[in-house]
């Protein structure tokens, strides 16, 4: 269904056991990544097992929420949940692991989105999930 | 030789299980049967699975495969699986080969079956931000190259150029005229920084190969071209998880082996075909296969290395860019390398004895690439 601006909303996730924590945390505006208790890797997207090692003994933790742009299209084809062109972004979170999201709070341009500055979190509630999503650091 | 079976072990749980989702059944089953052998997914060197795509198990369980089989024919798939692999396994394709099964058949928890779904991980971590396919998902790391590497837009259109001179060339391509860098630039912009004509062509299209035992190939009309060398592997069913955006593991891990099975090195590639489903692609295929420094290929490129008359003629046909493009051109780039060995190329590369064909799957999710030869080995 479209909303006031005619966009439909983004097309939202559904989560799995495994990856329910990540989307519990984005509820309650936490950014939640997975470490190995073994061998301290830290990981994403969310699996009960480390890639690094094969262990199960891992645990959740809140991130910082902090990162920076690593790369970035910017699509110029019409989306039915966007407006004009937009960047699909990738994100490098300062704990190690890559998102893709979109920044939000800033111009879509290439003079205005520079690889490697400085990203955090915010998240976009769609009622029974929120979107994290990024902004430049301090916007 | 003879192939065993060392490892065996099914999910912990049997029945209903609603908090395992369908990789995490195919993922409990891997782990104990990992544990049962003894072994470390980092262990694994093959990996074989139906219902789930085997790039995402391998990535799930951080596996880095040099074989890979997806057949999927229903039930009796896994049965298949075990004949591949005993047979990659005599064959030296693999040391050690996971086979996995999961579904969540009654609880229906992530069944997506090869990433379909909203509750695929592709699906819950890149879906939400509006990718729409290849053109904006494949590009993504591109900038960050550019970066790295100080590559140009210049350079990038370059790739584009020379392949249309291969494609005029080619009687049979879709687009002939000679382009410029500054039309290619002036092209409609589809995903920053990529234009239409650093975009591969939308076409219909079709193509078949037949293989046979290489003493019956002097039975059959045309001169035989033979397989050499092989390889394949895969990384990632998320192009946002690539280890490095600059590079593809699948490529090097399919490319060095290809290149070892056929005990060839650099010098003795006549000709190469490079999937060019956009136009970073062979800047990519030439640094991961070895025939460019990282961050140098796209200079060799500009410096008229591979256009018509060049020292590593690439993708001759004109490429996915201007020949044609149906959705899965590695079998074109498969024709073209079997039509230079044979020598019936429209654009022949004179006296050209062996081939490599580097194919990519997905975005950079997987690769394949095959050496051929017109000398009989």
């Amino acid at each position: 269904m479209a909303d006031s601006t005619g966009l439909r909303p983004r097309p939202l996730p559904q989560p799995t056991p495994e990856t329910q924590h990540f989307w519990d945390g984005t509820k309650v505006g936490e950014l939640r990544l997975q470490r190995c208790i073994d061998c301290g890797t830290v990981y994403f997207p969310p699996r009960p097992v480390c890639p690094g090692n094969s262990s199960s003994d891992v645990e959740w933790f809140v991130a910082s929420g902090n990162g920076s742009l690593l790369s970035y299209v910017i699509n110029y084809r019409p989306h039915p949940s966007f407006d004009g062109p937009y960047a699909i972004a990738l994100v490098k979170l300062d704990e190690g692991p890559t998102m893709m999201s979109n920044i939000v709070d800033c111009p879509q341009t290439p003079e205005a989105l520079v690889l490697d500055m400085p990203l955090e979190v915010t998240f976009e509630n769609h009622g029974d999930i929120a979107i994290p999503l990024f902004r430049p650091k301090g916007s | 030789m003879t192939v065993a079976i060392v490892g065996a072990a099914e999910t912990t749980e049997l029945g209903k299980i609603p908090d395992l989702s369908q990789i995490q059944l195919h993922a409990d089953a891997a782990l104990n049967t990992l544990a049962d052998a003894g072994l470390q997914a980092k262990d694994i060197d093959g990996v074989a699975t139906a219902g789930e795509s085997p790039i995402a198990i391998a990535h799930y369980l951080g596996i880095a495969p040099r074989w890979v089989d997806g057949s999927s024919v229903g039930g009796c798939s896994f049965m298949l699986h075990v004949r591949h692999a005993a047979a990659a396994i005599e064959a030296g394709y693999a040391d050690t080969i996971l086979i996995t099964h999961g579904e969540s058949g009654r609880s229906g928890v992530g069944r997506g079956g090869g990433g379909g779904g909203r509750a695929s991980l592709p699906a819950q971590f890149e879906g939400p931000y509006g990718g729409m396919g290849p053109t904006t998902m494949f590009t993504i790391g591109v900038l960050r190259y550019m970066k790295q590497y100080g590559m140009t837009h210049e350079q990038l259109a370059m790739v584009a150029v020379v392949q249309r001179e291969w494609a005029g060339m080619n009687p049979r391509a879709s687009f002939r005229d000679p382009i410029t860098v500054e039309d290619v630039l002036n092209s409609r912009m589809i995903a920053y920084p990529f234009h239409l004509f650093e975009c591969c062509l939308v076409t219909d299209g079709g193509g078949a190969l037949i293989l046979t035992k290489a003493e019956r190939a002097k039975d059959f009309p045309n001169r035989p071209v033979y397989i050499l060398g092989s390889g394949e592997s895969v990384e990632s069913p998320m192009v946002s998880q690539m280890k490095d955006l600059t590079s593809s593991q699948a490529f090097r891990i399919a490319g060095g082996e290809a290149l070892r099975s056929a005990g060839i090195s650099h010098e003795d590639v006549d000709h190469l075909m490079v999937y060019d489903a956009f136009a970073h692609l062979p800047i990519w295929g030439l640094e991961d296969l070895g025939f460019c420094e990282r961050g140098e290929a796209a200079g060799f490129i500009e410096d008229g290395n591979t256009r018509p008359g060049g020292k590593l003629p690439l993708n001759t046909n004109g490429g996915g860019l201007s020949y044609m493009h149906s959705g899965m051109y590695g079998m074109y780039a498969l024709q073209e390398s079997v039509r230079q060995m044979r020598g019936t190329a429209p654009a022949q590369v004179p006296d050209a004895e062996i081939s490599v064909c580097l194919g990519v799957g997905g975005m950079f999710a997987a690769s394949g690439c095959i050496v051929m030869t017109n000398q009989q080995p």
